[in-house]
């Protein structure tokens, strides 16, 4: 896909990729035929530049033909760069700019609480994206509100577009920075899907509270030319970059 | 005229309570602003369906897309200044561009705050809503207008930027007077001039075309609540059957209702046109009646504008 429309961002896609499988084939409950279903999971993806493997897991759950998958960014696709609502079938807000998921999460979440309806709200936030301060606002939110069925993931590959977000403006303490906001928080390998199943499993971590779960993830996983290097942010593969890649991913595939 | 004036706050709190009596999806949703948005009776009434966030815009914003997302109809009640400055991008992105179901209600518009000053005046807030594709952005004229402007807003299924102010206006509008977004209504037939007009202003361009009224000049004075969508056939009308246009509206005289007009007058039919506003630059201290007197929004600098228009060449 990213290497047709010549643009995407392959590094964020491949850390998150693990997390949205886990997500839509174990734990989120939708109706791909009915994506408005008012009983679903609601799952928001924050990180919305992570479109493509956004797209990807939708197309495998059925929201869309894989065959679109290659409409990418192409004039008058409904797979945009950033993921709309509008546009596409199970996005259910449109995200790009950073710090916009996880409020929009929280109102669902109040909704799901004012009618005392069994569905749940999951949002997908980036690591980097945690400098906006909104994420604060509606994290304070959220445990004030006592939304023990809204879960936030956070894809903790410690990269954001430029530089590691460690040396751009210091996220850690991060679990520590959630308790203090008043979510149970907890830690997993976010590439280890039996471990990250467990966790959703035990959902909510603890009643009355929103859940966090810091997801610690690789970026550019999976591909060992990409993996945590920043210029794979948005860099494009070229073709013996693509087919070393697929290769690569091949092969983790099968063993 | 009815010389009473009324805080059109009260009618806004008082139509959403009746609104909410008859649909339980709606919910409200404010900044610690339960006071100044009038909410008071609707939190002893429904304490659960209304959701006071804290003083937190942008997550207050997000958190109605979510509400509308998870079924409900949320209005959200805030200062005009703080709902649009500081929560700009979620409304594009959160309400606008995902086609959100939630209704912004922009709360002390205007020069409202008075001597609170400019941090709190709310005079960019056209300018910056009305830029915004799929939003429909109205200021309503008195309590009437508010009422109704409510009642539409709660049954249309998309987003709206309602235009509150806090100062009183007199009674315009009849009882039976049904409003349509993006129609103006033609308050007083007139050739001379037309008077365009809307939210706090209206009464004043009324006042403004009686004067010169009394100077034999009959102008035409349109309450033109919506600025988007604008209604581009009242201002054509306006300027090919009168002598031109003057703009009149508590608002910057940048990117507002009388930019709106001035682009649907210069790509359709031309005119003259006069903007009466709050010029550009930032106000000094004084009370709101006392702001917009200095800054030239009396009936009669509005009319001296009208009749500076007619007679120039």
């Amino acid at each position: 896909m990213i290497c047709d429309a010549g643009t995407g961002h392959i590094g964020g896609d491949l850390s998150c990729a693990d997390i949205l499988a886990t997500l839509y084939f174990h734990v989120l409950h939708y109706t791909p035929e009915h994506p408005e279903n008012p009983d679903r999971d609601r799952f928001v993806m924050s990180k919305g530049h992570c479109a493509g493997a956004l797209y990807a897991v939708l197309a495998e759950a059925g929201f869309i033909d894989a065959d679109e998958l290659s409409t990418f960014m192409a004039p008058e696709s409904r797979l945009n760069g950033h993921p709309s609502r509008i546009k596409m079938p199970g996005v259910e807000t449109s995200t790009g700019p950073l710090g916009h998921g996880l409020p929009v999460a929280v109102g669902a979440a109040m909704a799901a609480k004012m009618e005392n309806a069994a569905w749940r709200t999951f949002a997908l936030l980036g690591d980097g994206e945690l400098q906006e301060g909104s994420n604060w606002e509606a994290a304070m939110a959220a445990a004030h509100f006592k939304l023990d069925r809204l879960t936030v993931i956070v894809d903790r590959n410690g990269l954001q577009q430029g530089a590691p977000t460690e040396t751009t403006n210091t996220l850690e303490p991060l679990a520590n920075k959630w308790r203090a906001f008043g979510w149970e928080t907890t830690e997993t390998d976010g590439h280890d899907i039996d471990q990250m199943m467990g966790v959703f499993d035990g959902l909510p971590l603890k009643a009355g509270h929103p859940s966090c779960i810091i997801a610690r993830t690789v970026k550019g996983r999976g591909v060992s030319f990409m993996q945590n290097k920043v210029e794979w942010h948005h860099k494009v593969p070229n073709q013996d970059e693509r087919a070393r890649a697929a290769l690569e991913l091949e092969r983790a595939k099968t063993s | 005229m009815n010389a009473e004036l009324h805080d059109c706050r009260d009618a806004f709190a008082a139509e959403l309570m009746r609104l909410a009596d008859e649909n339980p999806g709606i919910v409200a949703i404010c900044n610690d602003s339960v006071g100044s948005s009038k909410l008071g009776e609707f939190q002893k009434r429904w304490p659960e369906r209304l959701v006071n966030i804290g003083i937190a815009e942008q997550n207050m914003v997000g958190v109605a897309a979510g509400l509308a997302n998870g079924g409900k109809i949320p209005f959200v009640c805030a200062a005009s200044c703080f709902l649009t400055g500081r929560a700009l991008e979620q409304i594009k992105v959160d309400i606008a561009y995902s086609n959100a179901n939630v209704k912004l209600c922009g709360m002390s518009s205007g020069m409202a705050y008075g001597e609170l000053g400019p941090t709190h005046h709310s005079i960019e807030d056209f300018a910056w809503t009305r830029v915004i594709s799929n939003l429909t952005v109205t200021a309503p004229a008195d309590r009437t207008e508010t009422t109704q402007a409510v009642r539409w807003a709660a049954q249309y299924a998309g987003p709206v930027f309602l235009r509150l102010s806090r100062m009183g206006v007199p009674d315009i509008l009849p009882p039976d007077y049904g409003f349509k977004p993006g129609r103006a209504v033609q308050l007083r037939e007139g050739t001379a001039v037309t008077f365009i007009a809307n939210g706090t202003l209206v009464c004043r361009a009324l006042e403004a075309a009686d004067i010169l009224e009394q100077e034999g000049l009959s102008c035409r004075v349109l309450n033109m609540s919506t600025v988007r969508p604008l209604d581009r056939e009242a201002v054509e009308k306006a300027a090919s059957e009168t002598h031109g246009i003057v703009t009149c509206e508590e608002h910057s005289i940048y990117g507002g209702l009388g930019g709106a007009v001035a682009e649907a007058a210069a790509t359709s039919r031309p005119c003259k046109m006069r903007m009466m506003g709050v010029p550009g630059r930032f106000a000094p201290t004084g009370s709101a009646s006392w702001l917009l007197d200095h800054f030239g929004l009396s009936p009669a600098n509005i009319a001296a504008a009208g009749r500076e228009l007619i007679h120039s060449r």
